[in-house]
């Protein structure tokens, strides 16, 4: 057996490679949050929930409706999707003029309501769901056991984390995104209408936790609380990126991932804790985020 | 930064305000002074350590303008290092409650001065980061007994006469630790540093302009609602004898929100109001679990959305007073 530093290779990138499924979550989540605060100026809370809705989705089209994981890869984020564009029209755009902390206290609200529900009719025990054929088994690498759903979680993540910077920096829609963002009055004088474009942009952001949370239910149990704890971690990823950039989001979710992978081959004790001590740090050094710009 | 829905500013007190005041003030210690003799002491108990926790919250956003989401971390530090100070040191309960205090005024200290170098929605979201880290450090570290908690606590004899396992004793001490953070609260509200406090909550940019160090007022309301918000939980612990990961835990700190929202905001006594409403709601209502949660979520969306001013604001609205 090949080690590193007293640790052998197989524990090291089996850490590694959870480590980067972590961070695609992290990136998936956080890259849907950027997109929502930088349109809505509010902090979604109930980013987490909805995470966990998608994979109850993903759940209920199997047991109730015999459809498979990559049906509910295309299903489970359109209806969660709905559902926070409905959300949205009906409370969060009626705080679009008072502070920014109303914002986060309502969709809190909502993730409290959500899960509240949720734990009522489904207690707190996960449930499992299973790995879809197509994706079971794994490979070996030589140096380490390769299950093929997670290298396909890291690649299918990338790959909706790349489509969705080259949408919004590279197409015409994105474009009025940006400008959107940058000045709303001037972008509704042009005759775009920017409310609608708000609307889906919030249905768009809590669309990719749900496409999180289908990824993520073969790996984790589906549960009640499955997104609460997660998203704390997302606003520390959150903080340490700065809002600021796409990319910036999608490069600090994979990095943070990683980091925390090894901290727990290295330091288990610490692996909670290391991306928000590394958010203490970051604060004291370039307190606008790594790709943010302090306004 | 924080709006209080009505712009009401309080000092220099008028001479009607501080009547008004001081009525509400009297009947507030009146309800709790009679209270142990009508229901079970406990519950007003609770509810005296709760609203001291809100009241300390309430400083800090409802005249700082600051929203903390991770005041958890100052009840639940204050609670542990008490209840570890009585149990294994064995010191008197005021030695306890100072320790507890000064904890989560040192910790208040260094999360502020990291803290306040961001505004608004990054506060709140830099606040909840530091409270789940010290979540998992009181999950992790052996002195606190993980899931189980610190249990059975001595309340022991308060400067050696007060014999503190008198339900009555105990009950009077409470109020009086209540009534006194509650003053200095007030009191601090109407000094000239209330002043500025609000100021920057009106407008940072220019109180900077004016000369002040913003940021040293910032850290010092910080550390002040950190500290009361410690006294509280320092005071909950010697009442139950207990410490545990609930105290930590972000459920904690949404409350402690949702105590002060309900109440209202930037109100003097709605933040007492609040507490006495929630802790009510989980007593009574406690069998019917996740139930708690949704309610709790529900009063938050109904706040937010269309009840802003809180009870006593509201209230104080239509009585055209400062409450």
């Amino acid at each position: 057996m090949i080690t590193i530093l007293g640790v052998s290779t197989q524990a090291l990138f089996g850490q590694l490679l959870i480590g980067l499924i972590n961070g695609s979550f992290y990136a998936l989540l956080s890259l849907g949050l950027a997109l929502i605060f930088g349109l809505l100026n509010i902090i979604n809370f109930a980013h987490g929930a909805l995470y966990m809705m998608g994979a109850f989705c993903a759940y209920f089209l199997l047991t109730k409706a015999g459809i498979g994981y990559w049906g509910a890869l295309v299903i489970a984020p359109l209806l969660v999707g709905i559902f926070g564009s409905a959300i949205e029209r009906l409370m969060i755009s009626r705080l679009y003029q008072l502070d920014h902390i109303y914002g986060l206290l309502l969709t809190f609200g909502i993730a409290l309501v959500v899960e509240g529900l949720f734990r009522i009719e489904y207690g707190s025990t996960g449930m499992s769901y299973p790995v879809p054929a197509s994706l079971a088994g794994g490979d070996n690498l030589g140096f380490m056991f390769l299950p093929r759903y997670r290298a396909w979680v890291i690649v299918g993540s990338l790959a909706v984390c790349l489509g969705t910077w080259f949408l919004i920096e590279k197409t015409r829609l994105g474009s009025y995104l940006r400008a959107a963002t940058e000045n709303p009055d001037l972008v509704r004088a042009f005759g775009i209408n920017v409310p609608l474009m708000i609307t889906m942009t919030y249905g768009f952001g809590v669309g990719l936790a749900a496409f999180c949370g289908v990824m993520a239910a073969p790996i984790y149990q589906v549960s009640p609380q499955m997104g609460s704890e997660l998203i704390i971690v997302v606003f520390a990823v959150v903080v340490i990126g700065g809002m600021g950039s796409i990319m910036g989001a999608i490069l600090t979710g994979f990095l943070l991932g990683l980091v925390e992978g090894l901290t727990k081959v290295f330091y288990p004790e610490a692996a909670n804790t290391v991306i928000f001590i590394l958010m203490a740090i970051v604060l004291m050094i370039r307190p606008a985020g790594l790709f943010g710009t302090q306004k | 930064m924080i709006p209080a829905p009505d712009r009401i500013f309080y000092a220099p007190a008028s001479s009607v305000e501080i009547r008004h005041q001081g009525v509400a003030f009297i009947f507030m210690v009146a309800v709790f002074a009679i209270a142990p003799f009508v229901v079970y002491p406990l519950f007003p108990m609770k509810v005296m350590c709760f609203a001291l926790f809100a009241c300390a919250f309430n400083l800090l956003l409802g005249y700082g303008g600051l929203m903390s989401f991770g005041h958890a971390m100052f009840l639940g530090t204050a609670g542990y290092t008490s209840a570890h100070a009585a149990k294994v040191w064995g010191v008197p309960p005021e030695v306890a409650l100072l320790l507890g205090t000064s904890a989560a005024a040192l910790l208040g200290l260094v999360v502020g001065a990291i803290a306040i170098r961001r505004q608004g929605i990054y506060f709140a979201m830099i606040t909840l980061a530091f409270a789940q880290m010290m979540y998992f450090f009181y999950l992790q570290t052996p002195f606190t007994y993980g899931e189980d908690g610190i249990q059975t606590v001595p309340r022991g004899h308060l400067f050696g006469l007060v014999d503190l396992s008198v339900p009555m004793a105990v009950y009077f001490v409470v109020l009086l630790i209540f009534i006194g953070g509650f003053l200095i609260i007030y009191r601090v509200i109407h000094s000239p540093f209330g002043q500025v406090l609000k100021t920057i909550r009106e407008n940072e940019v220019r109180a900077i302009s004016l000369g002040y160090d913003t940021n040293r007022y910032k850290l010092l309301a910080f550390v002040l609602s950190a500290s009361l918000a410690g006294l509280a939980g320092a005071t909950k612990m010697l009442v139950f004898g207990l410490a545990s990961l609930t105290d930590v835990h972000l459920a904690m700190s949404a409350e402690v929100v949702l105590m002060t929202l309900l109440g209202g905001l930037g109100t003097i006594f709605g933040p007492v109001v609040g507490a006495l409403i929630i802790v009510a709601m989980e007593n009574y209502f406690a069998q019917f679990g996740p139930w708690v949660t949704v309610a709790q979520g529900s009063i938050f969306i109904g706040c937010v959305l269309a009840f802003r001013r809180g009870v006593v604001g509201e209230i104080a609205h239509r009585l055209k007073m400062s409450l």
